[in-house]
């Protein structure tokens, strides 16, 4: 340990984007920490304001600023740090340390690069060194060639040494073409010749790639690690239930392997450890192999030489807190050094045993994007996971299932039409249309399920779908429950003893008991009842690393029926105590965010001598980190699970746990009825205020009595009175299903036709199921955030947006402080604000929105929970909202901290708040900006000026075209009419910037009419457009950096632009469909050509200044 | 109990568990069937097995768990609460254990059967285990090392005709004028059930093969029983090592590898006389106790685990090549 560096700077891996989410703020925090405790001065970097490892509480210097080489070189030039620790920040990190080096970094500043080397990175990273070093430790890799040529017969004769290389069958995929049109899987020499090809026409630069077929392999998984001292560990194995082919992120997975005899699991193992020796890894590294049916073969398919999503789960699934471990590697420490922080007797250079099993289900976006394509294969497409941990895998499973916090995501839930399909299917006994049925995608464990509960046999499925015969036992063993629940029906609950039998067994399974309901018919809350009365509750057991073989401290616990009965492995948590409910899956609208509230409620609660009990089914999270609170339960974010815990948490003689609500977004306020009216004390929340503001009926009710404006509107029961209703109160409108929870199928009509082809889309409406319609106002849209006690409100400060209404907030352009909204408006604002604070009665964190217009401020919405923007508004203002919301909760007042009424005095820089979007990994999905949500994470720019915070936020989040190279890249313009008298902000500084504009007929009249030079293309609703020579050939052409295509109403031209903005994200070109941030962007661009006289900016306790 | 998470047909099948009742703390058992190439001997020696979920996915009744089992009428159990019973076990120590049959209603009676089981440290179990004849594996041209049986597995073998010698294998009683007949170039000690402190007579054969200079290697009860020979003393642990995690430190090279592991018995160190020419050369992380010895000038070295994996990992295959370049050196 004699070169353990003074000081380290951390890279973060920026925005929550599909591929990379909360699982890098678990690791950098997990490494913020444990450098700190080695007394090192830790220096942290990264854009993404929603983070923990951002708070300035875990590290010493935090910037949050854009990940880019000049910037972090400046960083390096300010604070000279002696190390850099990038294997913790993700792909982004490790792409940085490559571009570091690239730029000459580490030679002109005495930093080195701690962890895993470079060499080993680029080893890993660079597909061909890569395979020769598998080649020279004698680890087989899965055959590819290229076949590409300067003419037919090259590439013919190429075709024919590939064929013989590779052998068959084999995967064919075309270079470059849309969603690799033209390849596939061939089994003979016929198809293979046939499908090269045809592949080759297709790809525009004659290029196929040519890999040996793997598909039906089982993919494991391997988190290993290795210290300086060459000793190596593997902390944990995986399976995927989905054979190869998914992206192993879009897999469900379980921990340990479980269906590899120990020979063949030793064999997988060594090699995992053999390739970390060779690549010379110091830290973490996941090693992705693929293992033929029969065991007999295996290839090495990836390895990521960094923590990542997998070593978040295994940690999570062990107990072993990898990315800590991986941290002090970095500094030099030895395994046999390092304590295990579980059992605290023994070292970290052990392999956790586990004696249960982990689960885990990937969550997906597509009920936030009902056009996109949702078969899965190597491009990822989930934006969070869950994971649930049980004796058996149908448990565990069930777990998951309720962890997913998604309509329909139970055991039973099916769709429609897959009645009849399946019908189809078992009359023609056809094996093809099964294997079509049960295709990879989102839907197939519900398919599965849907497809066994009518018979289809385990062997069928293992034909169609190549899933190893095990699991498909356990889903039949679960689906023989079901069907025995379902019999019984009402008599579940009867007094018999095969009645109680039935029940322990489903309960055995985790059936929850909604899921139990919707079998028997059975109310969840009799379910409930006769668990009580027959004593029938969970027991709770340790994750404890060792299977219980030493005695551990850990407070890690899950909920196991197996061992219901059992004496308790620990009393319960010391009073004073609460309970911290997290918010589950990463979703698109739900996000870090949220963890970090989470956490530091609970950070508050600990600092204040209370117990905090925190639970969550995220495995991503710092929450889910058992040193993150008292002690941690890793279940279900449901009212039986939350219930349980309170229970067991509540033995005779002690009070009722009190839990809070607020902290993790929409999931525990969804609980806040339920545990209220089992009696769970609710913690700075009334349910009476949150009905208040949930309550539209009564909220209006509320707000006529204020005097507080609201968009006008009103609910409508049928197609008639809807467009009775919006005749009155006059286009546009906002429509609301009122069934629909998280701004779903929320949709704007700006005319009739409009309005009827989504009553059309909407279907059944009626007396209970009411449309709510709002009259749509454009203006100045405001997002506000307030602690109160009841009696002073203390507002951090006003965000204002930078797209008029209309774009959903999250998705919206923030900018603090306000920079339209003048000091009196603000202050009017603010007052309105205060007052239906007051009268709602809530205490704690509180959000708005409100729209100002010219004649008046309107009120959208207000949420008495913590906000997405907290941690944006904590940590520019320096305003510890959540620990204050803590505070006040536990009965002190605001006034006693020194805090007063109003907003809080700005400080001199500007903020911005930009979204993060992943549109470019979703086939199919328009990237239109609307009432839906679609961005996945967001990123913050510090400035003296607003312009500066603006461009730095768009930097960050890769809202900037790229550069204008030579040859000369253009700008394509296609704006709205009502879009057209900003052109001018917009075009200028494009052609400043060096890019020549395209714009289509109408777009390009108003920019000649301002003297702005353009090509024309042909107009939209041209058959040309979506076709051969037109602008989505122009975009494919990799010509186009820019897109900026604000939406028609103009029908025609509606299919057209939705070609284009497809085009734009199919070849990965910036496409921007909001004007104020096209302008914005193109505003940004003179700042980022300035990026070298960029400030910096660090977030102290104190905030911006 | 054993804490390894896959390898459930070699724990059945390895002899060192004779004449024990074995918990298997991952709570799913028999989700692969059995590959009959996976056995470490001829049949189950365990006396009873002890599971939370006998699961099985392979239709044929051959290819289970359950079925090699039941044809030697070992008795198993499932649907326990292995966990509890684990940690029950953690602080009792091994106990002795009966699993009675499900028309037994009685537990008073139950208990008081077990209580008339003699107890381990009282069996002779190498006895049982051990073959009586001479078996031979390999070609003549090859090089012949000896292995006494005390309760053999078969990847020992395996690991040893993979580095190209002949492997003759006896009885635990053999002579030691029978076992160097031949003029074997290396003799292996092989793992074992039991208390060493029994094996008076395969103590004494250790130390003639000792005096004679051949090169050694005492593997798990092999190990204990050099370690006897030597002078030092053994002593039973609270519940054994059993597991495929353990971390074991090299001395010399200061190295970790995670073995495999499964004894009842330890080597106390400190009572490993200085004169006897062995020292300790790898511990465990864990607990800090003897995993193996070597001596300092004979080509001899023990280790208390199981280099041979089956169940576990294989990092400590070295162990084996160590002991073929002693062979080598020796003849050279």
């Amino acid at each position: 340990m004699s070169d353990k560096p003074a000081s380290v700077l951390i890279i973060g891996s920026g925005p929550v984007v599909i591929g990379q989410a909360a699982e890098f703020d678990y690791a950098g925090t997990q490494a913020c920490r444990a450098l700190r405790a080695e007394g090192i001065r830790t220096i942290l970097v990264n854009s993404n304001p929603a983070t923990i490892m951002t708070d300035p509480s875990v590290a010493d210097v935090v910037y949050l600023e854009p990940l880019t080489v000049e910037v972090i070189e400046r960083i390096i030039a300010h604070e000279k740090p002696e190390g850099l620790l990038a294997g913790l920040g993700g792909q982004t990190a490790l792409n940085m340390a490559v571009a570091l080096e690239a730029a000459g970094v580490f030679e002109r500043y005495p930093i080195r690069l701690l962890g895993t080397p470079l060499a080993a990175i680029k080893m890993a990273e660079d597909r061909e060194l890569f395979r020769a070093m598998c080649d020279r430790i004698g680890q087989p890799t899965a055959p590819s060639a290229m076949v590409q040529g300067e003419s037919d017969a090259e590439r013919e004769g190429a075709a024919a040494i590939a064929l013989q290389q590779i052998g068959l069958p084999a995967i064919i995929r075309p270079a470059f073409t849309l969603g690799g049109t033209g390849g596939g899987i061939v089994a003979t020499e016929g198809e293979y010749w046939e499908r090269v090809r045809s592949g080759l026409r297709a790809s525009p630069i004659r290029q196929v790639m040519i890999e040996r077929c793997l598909v039906g392999w089982q993919e494991i998984e391997y988190e290993v690690m290795r210290d300086a001292e060459d000793t190596c560990i593997a902390v944990c194995s995986m399976e995927n239930v989905d054979p190869l082919g998914v992206h192993t992120g879009d897999s469900i997975v379980v921990a340990p392997v479980q269906t590899l005899p120990d020979p063949v699991h030793q064999r997988l193992r060594t090699a995992s450890l053999d390739i970390i020796r060779a690549l010379g890894v110091e830290g973490g590294c996941n090693v992705q192999l693929a293992l033929s049916p029969d065991y007999s073969e295996y290839v090495v398919i990836e390895v990521n030489p960094r923590v990542s999503r997998s070593s978040a789960l295994a940690s999570k699934a062990t107990g072993y807190p990898i990315a800590r471990v991986a941290a002090q590697i970095a500094i030099g420490r030895r395994l046999r050094e390092i304590p295990n922080a579980v059992t605290r007797t023994t070292v970290a250079a052990f392999e956790p045993a586990l004696d249960y099993i982990v689960v885990k289900l990937p969550r997906f976006p597509f009920d936030k994007f009902p056009g996109a394509d949702r078969l899965l294969g190597s491009q990822m497409k989930a934006t969070g996971e869950v994971m649930a941990i049980d004796r058996t895998f149908g448990a565990a499973l069930n777990k998951a299932l309720r962890s997913m916090e998604q309509s329909g995501s139970g055991p039973t839930a099916e769709e429609a039409g897959w009645d009849s399909e399946l019908a189809t299917i078992a009359a023609n006994g056809d094996a093809a249309s099964l294997r079509h049925f049960l295709r990879p995608s989102d839907s197939r464990l519900w398919r599965l399920f849907a497809a066994m509960r009518r018979g289809v046999t385990a062997d069928q499925i293992h034909q169609a779908t190549g899933i190893t015969r095990w699991f498909l036992a356990e889903f039949a063993h679960l689906i023989a429950i079901e069907l025995r629940v379902r019999e019984a029906g009402q008599t579940l609950i009867g007094p018999d003893p095969a009645s109680v039998s039935l029940l322990a067994t489903a309960k055995r399974s985790a059936i929850g008991d909604r899921d139990l309901s919707l079998m028997s018919g059975v109310p969840e809350m009799r379910i409930a009842q006769r668990r009580s009365q027959l004593g029938l509750t969970p027991g709770y057991a340790m994750v404890d690393t060792c299977a219980a073989e030493f005695a551990a401290a850990t407070p890690y616990f899950y909920s196991t029926y197996a061992a219901a009965g059992s004496p308790p492995e620990a009393p319960s948590v010391p009073r004073q105590a609460a309970m911290v409910i997290g918010s589950g899956p990463v979703r698109i609208g739900q996000g870090i965010e949220f963890d970090y509230c989470a956490v530091r409620a609970a950070e508050r609660l600990t600092e204040r001598g209370w117990s905090a009990v925190m639970v969550n089914s995220n495995p991503e999270t710092v929450s889910t980190d058992f040193d993150a609170s008292t002690r941690l339960y890793f279940e279900p974010l449901d009212a039986e699970s939350i219930m349980e815990i309170v229970r067991a948490e509540s033995p005779e003689g002690e009070t009722t746990l009190p839990a809070f609500v607020q902290f993790g977004g929409q999931t525990p306020l969804n609980l806040a009825a339920p545990l209220a009216a089992a009696g769970v004390p609710l913690l700075g929340a009334s349910l009476e205020a949150i009905d208040e503001t949930e309550d539209r009926v009564r909220f209006a009710a509320l707000l006529d009595r204020l005097g507080i404006l609201q968009p006008e509107g009103g609910l409508a029961r049928s197609g008639e009175e809807a467009i009775d209703l919006v005749e009155r109160i006059g286009y546009p409108v906002i429509v609301r299903p009122s069934y629909v929870i998280g701004g779903l199928a929320i949709d704007f009509a700006y005319s009739r036709p409009d309005l009827e082809r989504q009553l059309d889309r909407i279907g059944e409406i009626g007396d209970r199921r009411p449309l709510r319609i709002d009259r749509f106002l454009e203006g100045i849209e405001i997002d506000i955030d307030a602690i109160t006690d009841g009696e002073t409100v203390v507002i951090p400060g006003l965000l204002e947006h930078v797209e008029l209404a209309g774009v959903h907030s999250g998705d919206s352009i923030a900018v603090y402080p306000p920079q339209r909204l003048s000091r009196e408006k603000q202050g009017e604002l603010a007052a309105i604000f205060m007052r239906l604070v007051r009268e709602i009665g809530v205490r704690g964190l509180v959000n708005a929105q409100f729209i100002v217009r010219e004649e008046g401020t309107y009120l959208i919405e207000v949420n008495p929970r913590a906000s997405r923007t907290v941690p944006f508004m904590s940590k520019v203002t320096g305003i510890p909202m959540v620990p204050l919301a803590v505070d006040v909760a536990l009965g002190d007042t605001l006034a006693a901290h020194g805090y007063v009424s109003g907003i809080a005095t700005e400080p001199s820089g500007v903020a911005v708040k930009a979204p993060a979007f992943s549109t470019a990994k979703l086939r199919g999905v328009d990237p239109t900006l609307g009432p839906f949500m679609q961005s996945t994470g967001e990123v913050i720019g510090l400035g003296a000026s607003a312009a500066e915070a603006l461009g730095k936020a768009l930097i960050a989040a890769n809202l900037l075209p790229p550069p204008p190279r030579d040859p000369q890249r253009v700008a394509l313009l296609s704006v709205a009419d009502r879009d057209k008298h900003l052109l001018e902000r917009l075009a200028r500084p494009l052609l400043d910037a060096g890019y020549a504009l395209v714009a289509t007929p109408g777009t390009r009249a108003a920019l000649a009419a301002i003297g702005v030079p353009a090509e024309m293309t042909q107009p939209l609703g041209d058959p040309r457009a979506a076709t051969g020579a037109g602008i989505v050939d122009l975009i494919r052409s990799g010509a186009v950096a820019l897109v900026v295509n604000t939406p028609s109403m103009a029908t025609g031209a509606l299919r057209d632009a939705l070609e284009i903005r497809l085009a734009a994200v199919e070849y990965g070109v910036l496409c921007l469909t909001a004007m104020e941030t096209a302008v914005a962007a193109a505003e940004a661009l003179s700042v980022r050509a300035a990026a070298s006289m960029m400030s910096l900016h660090p977030i102290s306790p104190r905030g911006l200044r | 109990m054993n804490t390894s998470q896959s390898g459930y047909q070699e724990i059945c099948t390895d002899p060192s568990y004779a004449g024990q009742v074995v918990l298997m703390t991952y709570p799913l058992i028999g989700n692969y069937g059995r590959l009959v190439a996976d056995d470490q001997s001829t049949r189950p020696w365990l006396r009873g097995l002890v599971v939370a979920h006998a699961t099985a996915a392979i239709s044929e009744d051959a290819a289970q768990l359950a079925a090699l089992l039941r044809s030697h009428s070992v008795p198993a159990i499932a649907g326990v609460e292995t966990r509890s019973l684990a940690r029950r076990l953690r602080e009792t120590g091994a106990q002795r254990a009966r699993i009675s049959a499900p028309w037994e209603s009685d537990p008073e009676a139950a208990i008081a059967a077990t209580r008339l089981i003699t107890p381990w440290e009282h069996q002779d179990f190498v006895a049982q285990v051990s073959p009586t004849r001479v078996q031979t594996f390999g070609d003549e041209s090859q090089p012949l090392v000896v292995v006494v049986d005390f309760g053999l597995k078969s990847n020992i073998v395996r690991a040893l005709r993979a580095r190209g010698l002949r492997v003759r294998v006896h009885p635990h009683n053999t002579a030691l004028s029978d076992l160097l007949h031949g003029e074997p170039v290396g003799v292996v000690l092989s793992p074992g059930p039991g208390d060493p402190a029994r094996l008076t007579a395969p103590v004494a054969l250790a130390r003639d093969i000792i005096t004679s200079g051949i090169p050694l290697l005492g593997i798990c009860l092999g190990h204990q029983i050099v370690a006897r020979a030597a002078g030092a003393d053994t002593r039973r642990l609270a519940f054994g090592h059993h597991g495929a995690n353990h971390p074991v430190r090299d001395l010399p090279t200061g190295r970790v590898y995670v073995t495999a592991q499964n004894h009842e018995v330890e080597v106390i160190g400190g009572t490993l006389p200085e004169s006897s020419g062995f020292e300790v050369s790898q511990v465990n992380l864990n607990d800090g106790s003897v995993e193996g010895l070597r001596h300092r000038e004979l080509p001899i070295e023990t280790v208390q685990y199981h280099p041979e994996g089956s169940p576990g990992p294989l990092d400590a295959t070295p162990v084996f090549d160590r002991f073929l370049r002693a062979i080598d050196e020796r003849s050279r």
